[in-house]
């Protein structure tokens, strides 16, 4: 597959979920494991520019596919600009959920660069924070956004 | 609305946390991230059973199958005294806890652990499991508080004495506490209004998104590593230490970074089973647990059950409260029962207080803590009846409130005097706020609570070391699971007088820092940031020593401003100041290694309060509840880091509305837990909530030298009547029990139709 | 714990010999947000797992000379939110699909999964029965077609043969004068199962009476329900309070709910007739707006 713009190779079982691929053979442990099912989000990638849960794609699926993980949105250096606001809203706290939803919201503003709070929110849904509410994740999302709109005229 | 006027550089500015990068990145090291080479996997056995006499466990087709490196039940673990133990702060009992992370005698709950096996892959581990045979007498089991108080309920520990009260024989209460202030009898004859209600909330998780995680590496000689995602790596070495029988120095445990604990990491489930697993294997083992063992098998809070009766005179002074507070603990003993009776009507004065509680063990995985322990479930009932109350007087709710307040001098009905607190002021504060000015809409209503918390403050280390070049690097103990990493090293650069990227706050395992009380409390900032304030002064006290050393003067005729040495007057001499920089690169020659060091055992935490404003929709025909508006308001002391201090408030909050809304455990009949997930254990998502408006009030407490007061578990107190205050506003129909899901609901506005309809 | 083979048949022979093969222990991967929850929670045991996202067949989401549809039964719901013809015609459809779960879900969730999961709670079955889809299988004997409705047994159990498997659906053109809802009631905003759903497909004459109309209902049953007493509640009238509370009792009196973790028999009877009268407003709105 290529993960992050990087032809990658890997083995796998048929039962390895492209989380466990990801975690457990090429090291990338930047997705985390909140449910197994699903319901959380913290394992979000892009598969073929489709946001999805990592652990609900086989990794088998994932051969000649394009993926995107969190490792991959910074440019080098040069964090995204979704990373760099949530440092500055402080829209995080544990941070266990912060990879999901970057890679949740970036999909969200490539697909729309001006949602509402309510649009936000329900792109977000199946992002589940227990630390802050929410509150500073969606502020720093469409901060990005109207930042993104802005550098784009 | 600060009352010390003081202009600070770095303290109250928002900053970068320290650790930010590597959050946004995917680099920072979770539990579970974490990895050992040679290492192998540990899996848990799991009783199906709530409560089963564990007659025989076979575990031989185990240890036989190929790729099985260890297997171990209890007869691996040494039995534990019965008598309370100190650890930290509080008293432990470990005959308890080794029976909780593996059964002994019986399996006291559905998904108690039973057995563990470490073996090559996590796929052999659970093969083998399936072949570990169990043999289990089942019993009758119990899960509601009322039902295990009541005569013939099925007894969880025949031997088990209840503290505090009297039985004829056996029992499933622990404990019974009771809280007297004046005379409550006297003061319902003052009243000229009195209201009895009862109220019943429902076990609700702490919910952190990451599961429990550890790896475990237990060298030839008895040395053990750790590595696991805890609130308190000291703690975590304490009970591996006791229950493993071996010495603290020989656990070094590192703590990762914390993905949620709000109380739950401040146990151990997994650590102890892997440190014996690798112990037996020869080699590390990784033990994470699933999400569906996380619910089952990981301590949840209280469901509670309460009496409260109120009395008031009708120009609305509170004469008398009286509350019994029955708090189930899960299978063993621990339901936050004290702190419950204690902050249930803490937040106002009032002369005549009886409360009193039972921690009452039930078929249930055993209670953690969950951010205020107890006093969520206590202010329930108690802002739930003050606002009925304000209702029956036809007082506002939070003119009532102000009538009452408890302040500065107040006694507290579990003991303590208040010094200054900013109670009252978080009351103005809603009065005056736009939110309650605000006008609704049909089926639309208003509630509003208030909350408190004591904080604690409890032992703290931490270590200043001044690199060579004129950078700090700060180490403490705690774990940081909200930012307070940053706040941390914003007053150390404050103190030391250096710019806040010039200090590097790093968090020590237990090897390389001194004993630190867990993360919880809502201590962190508060009593470790005293430690590191204390550290830096003494860093600050060196440089400034190695400073009259070179200008070859006293002492004391040196100050630190600014980040340099100066004479502290013209009469010490006319010397240029010193850079910590200058300074730092002198050091060899002006002594060796600038340290600053500090350990103590803070006392002086200051109390939090809160007032909170809800407003809610409900649709009268779905019994669907929405959050339209949320203000919190909260006396914080004084915000560190702004951003970190909304977002413990928000983030409490959020967590207080699922537990009013939707959270709860649901067991099917035989005393399984039926919800063992976040599809059906159901927290709040992000299109569930509004905007959370954090208002921050400073009182600063002055027990810290920045005025710190804890903030982390104050604004989770308050939400649950808030909203429940506010669907009695929006519908006429009282609530009292949690959660408010949409059938309860439903079936309560249906039921007052039928009764309006029958008037 | 056996191995499991994995395929990734590109044509539908060759995928159903692949299921023949497997004698009843294979498993059909489309979307994989069913298929991978039971494999982790050990309810299923396959030999083999078959990916049919290769067969061009279910991955097309076609427009027909007719007006009717042609959606694949491995379509993802993202994909087909984001046709702008489907979602113009079919709202009631595009809103049930949409609501199976979170974005991620969305991203990966297909009809055919939804559907063959056979859940009685299944969001995207209800609208799917109310617009008169079909379902286009392909098996040993050859290719059939049933009405959805047809396609689910029980819980989790379905009326495909061994061997078969859902390749496309078809949808029908939209009627002039036509119009469909789908509305559910979940505790939380999002990511519930759904307590109760219902879809509506109804036509109004220019008089704005209801001239056809048919109302189903999702997790208050076994399988889904028709209900066509409420559907005769309703044709013939111009939707007034009267034939709205029939369409309401019709409703509640077809209901054969059960208590579970996510509602009680009472909850979903009323909510029923609820969320019926709703989606038909919806629905006859839309009708009216052609």
């Amino acid at each position: 597959m290529t993960l992050n713009g990087e032809p990658t190779e890997f083995l796998c079982s048929t039962r390895q979920t492209l989380l466990d691929v990801l975690r457990d053979e090429l090291n990338l442990t930047g997705s985390k494991e909140g449910c197994a099912s699903g319901d959380c989000g913290a394992c979000s990638v892009m598969v073929d520019d489709r946001l999805v849960c990592a652990c609900l794609v086989l990794g088998a699926e994932c051969d000649g596919k394009t993926v995107e993980s969190i490792e991959g949105m910074a440019d080098g250096e040069n964090l995204h600009p979704l990373q760099q606001k949530f440092l500055e809203e402080a829209a995080l706290q544990c941070g266990i959920c912060t990879p999901g939803v970057l890679v949740a919201a970036k999909a969200l503003l490539e697909r729309n660069n001006n949602p509402t709070e309510t649009e936000v929110r329900y792109w977000l849904a199946g992002n589940l924070c227990r630390c802050t509410g929410y509150d500073k994740i969606v502020r720093a999302v469409m901060s990005t956004a109207a930042d993104m709109r802005e550098n784009a005229k | 609305m600060s009352s010390d006027n003081r202009k600070y550089k770095w303290v109250g500015t928002r900053q970068i946390r320290p650790d930010g990068h590597d959050k946004v990145t995917g680099r920072a090291k979770f539990g579970s991230d974490f990895s050992l080479s040679g290492m192998i996997h540990g899996r848990v056995l799991r009783s199906p059973h709530a409560h089963a006499i564990i007659k025989s466990i076979d575990t031989s087709k185990a240890e036989a199958l190929p790729g099985v490196k260890a297997v171990i039940t209890s007869k691996d673990f040494q039995e534990q005294p019965a008598e309370l133990k100190a650890a930290g702060e509080g008293m432990i009992n470990y005959r308890d806890m080794t029976r909780n992370v593996m059964a002994r005698e019986k399996a006291l709950y559905d998904g108690h652990a039973v057995a563990a096996v470490a073996a090559s892959t996590v796929e052999v581990a659970e093969a083998a499991l399936e072949l570990i045979s169990v043999d289990y007498e089942v019993l009758p089991h119990v899960i509601d508080v009322d039902e295990a108080m009541k005569e013939g309920a099925p007894i969880l520990h025949e031997e088990m004495v209840p503290s505090g009260m009297e039985v004829n024989g056996p029992t499933n209460i622990a404990k019974f506490v009771e809280f007297n202030l004046g005379d409550t009898k006297k003061g319902f004859e003052e009243a000229e209004v009195v209201i009895e209600r009862s109220y019943k909330t429902e076990a609700v998780h702490q919910g952190y998104i990451e599961p429990h995680a550890v790896v475990a590496s237990v060298a030839e000689d008895g040395q053990a590593q750790i590595w696991c995602c805890t609130q308190g790596q000291f703690q975590v070495r304490a009970f591996v230490a006791q229950l493993l029988g071996m010495p603290a120095s020989s656990i070094r445990v590192t703590p990762s970074e914390i993905g949620g604990g709000f109380g739950g990491k401040t146990v151990v489930y997994l650590e102890p089973l892997a440190t014996l697993l690798s112990k037996k294997a020869g080699k590390p083992v990784k033990m994470i647990m699933t999400r569906e063992e996380v619910f089952r098998a990981s301590g949840p809070t209280s469901g509670g059950s309460m009496t409260y009766k109120i009395g008031a005179t009708k120009a609305g002074n509170i004469t008398a409260v009286e509350a019994t507070i029955k708090l189930l603990a899960g299978a063993f003993a621990g339901a936050p029962a004290g702190p419950a009776c204690m902050c249930a009507v803490a937040p106002y004065d009032i002369k005549n207080v009886y409360v009193n509680g039972y921690d009452v063990v039930v078929n249930r995985p055993k209670v953690a803590a969950y951010r205020a322990p107890g006093a969520p479930i206590s202010a329930f009932g108690a802002e739930s009846i003050i606002d009925e109350l304000a209702k029956e007087l036809g007082i506002d709710p939070l003119e009532l409130r102000k009538l009452n307040a408890a302040k500065k001098g107040t006694q507290a009905a579990y003991g303590p005097t208040f010094r200054e607190i900013g109670y009252e002021q978080t009351v103005d504060i809603a009065m005056k706020h736009d939110h309650y000015k605000a006008p609704l809409g049909p089926n639309q209503g208003r509630g509003v609570a208030s909350g408190f918390w004591f904080n604690i403050g409890g032992e703290s280390s931490a270590t200043v070391n001044i690199n060579e070049d004129g950078t700090a690097v700060v180490i403490s103990g705690n774990p940081d699971i909200g930012g307070s990493r940053a706040s941390l090293a914003l007053m150390a650069a404050e103190e030391l007088g250096i710019d806040y990227d010039k200090v590097r706050p790093i968090i020590g395992d237990t090897a390389s820092i001194g004993y630190n009380f867990l993360t919880g409390g809502s201590r962190v900032t508060f009593a470790t940031g005293l430690a590191v304030v204390e550290a830096a002064k003494d860093a600050v006290r060196q440089l400034c020593e190695r400073a009259a050393k070179i200008w070859e003067v006293d002492a004391e005729g040196v100050i630190w401003e600014n980040g340099h040495a100066k004479p502290a007057s013209t009469n010490v001499g006319d010397f240029e100041p010193l850079s910590l920089a200058n300074l730092a690169a002198q050091a060899p020659k002006t002594g060796g290694p600038i340290c600053g060091h500090n350990a103590q055992n803070v006392q002086g935490a200051g109390p939090g309060f809160a007032t909170h404003i809800c407003d809610v929709e409900v649709d009268p025909e779905t019994g669907s509840v929405s959050i339209l508006r949320y203000t919190a308001i909260q006396d914080v002391g004084r915000a560190i880091h702004p951003s970190y201090v909304e977002g413990q408030i928000q983030g409490g909050a959020a967590q207080g509305i699922g537990w009013a809304l939707n959270e709860e455990y649901i067991y099917n009949s035989k005393g399984q837990l039926d919800n063992p997930g976040f599809l059906d254990y159901r927290i709040p998502v992000a299109s569930d909530l509004p905007m959370i408006d954090a208002v921050m009030v400073e009182v600063p407490n002055d027990r810290h030298p920045y005025g710190v007061r804890g903030v982390g578990e104050v604004p989770i107190v308050p939400p649950m009547a808030a909203v429940a205050n506010a669907i009695e506003n929006a519908t006429g129909v009282r609530m009292s029990a949690l959660p408010m899901s949409p059938p309860r609901l439903l079936a309560a506005l249906d039921q007052a139709d039928i009764k309006e309809a029958a008037e | 714990m056996e191995s499991i083979e994995f395929q990734k048949p590109e044509t539908v022979d060759e995928a159903v010999k692949l299921l023949q093969g497997a004698d009843g222990n294979a498993k059909i991967l489309a979307g994989g947000t069913d298929l991978l929850v039971q494999l982790r929670a050990h309810m299923i045991d396959p030999s083999v797992i078959v990916d049919i996202k290769s067969i061009d067949e279910t991955r097309k989401l076609n427009k027909n000379a007719d007006g009717s549809y042609t959606i694949g039964a491995a379509v993802a719901g993202a994909e087909a939110h984001e046709r702008g013809d489907i979602t113009a015609d079919w709202p009631g459809v595009i809103e049930a699909w949409d609501l199976i779960g979170s974005t991620q879900i969305q991203g990966r969730a297909s009809l055919g999964g939804n559907l063959c999961n056979a859940s009685p709670a299944g969001d995207s079955v209800p609208a799917m029965v109310a617009a008169g889809m079909t379902a286009n299988i392909a098996g040993p004997d050859g290719r059939r077609t049933l009405p959805v409705e047809e396609v689910t047994a029980g819980p989790g159990k379905t009326n495909l043969k061994k061997g078969e498997f859902i390749v496309s659906f078809n949808l029908p053109a939209k009627p002039s004068n036509g119009g469909d809802a789908y509305l559910r009631l979940i505790p939380r905003t999002e990511m519930d199962i759904a307590v109760v759903g219902c879809g509506v497909a109804l036509t109004l004459d220019d008089s704005g009476t209801v001239t056809s109309a048919k109302v189903s209902l999702g997790a208050v049953a076994a399988t889904v329900l028709v209900v066509e007493d409420a559907a005769k509640a309703i044709i013939g009238s111009k939707l007034e309070p009267e034939a709205m509370s029939a369409l309401d009792a019709a409703c509640q009196a077809a209901c054969k709910p059960i208590d579970d973790k996510r509602g009680t028999v009472e909850y979903r009877t009323k909510v029923a007739g609820v969320l019926a009268r709703r989606a038909v407003s919806i629905a006859a709105e839309r009708a009216g707006k052609n």
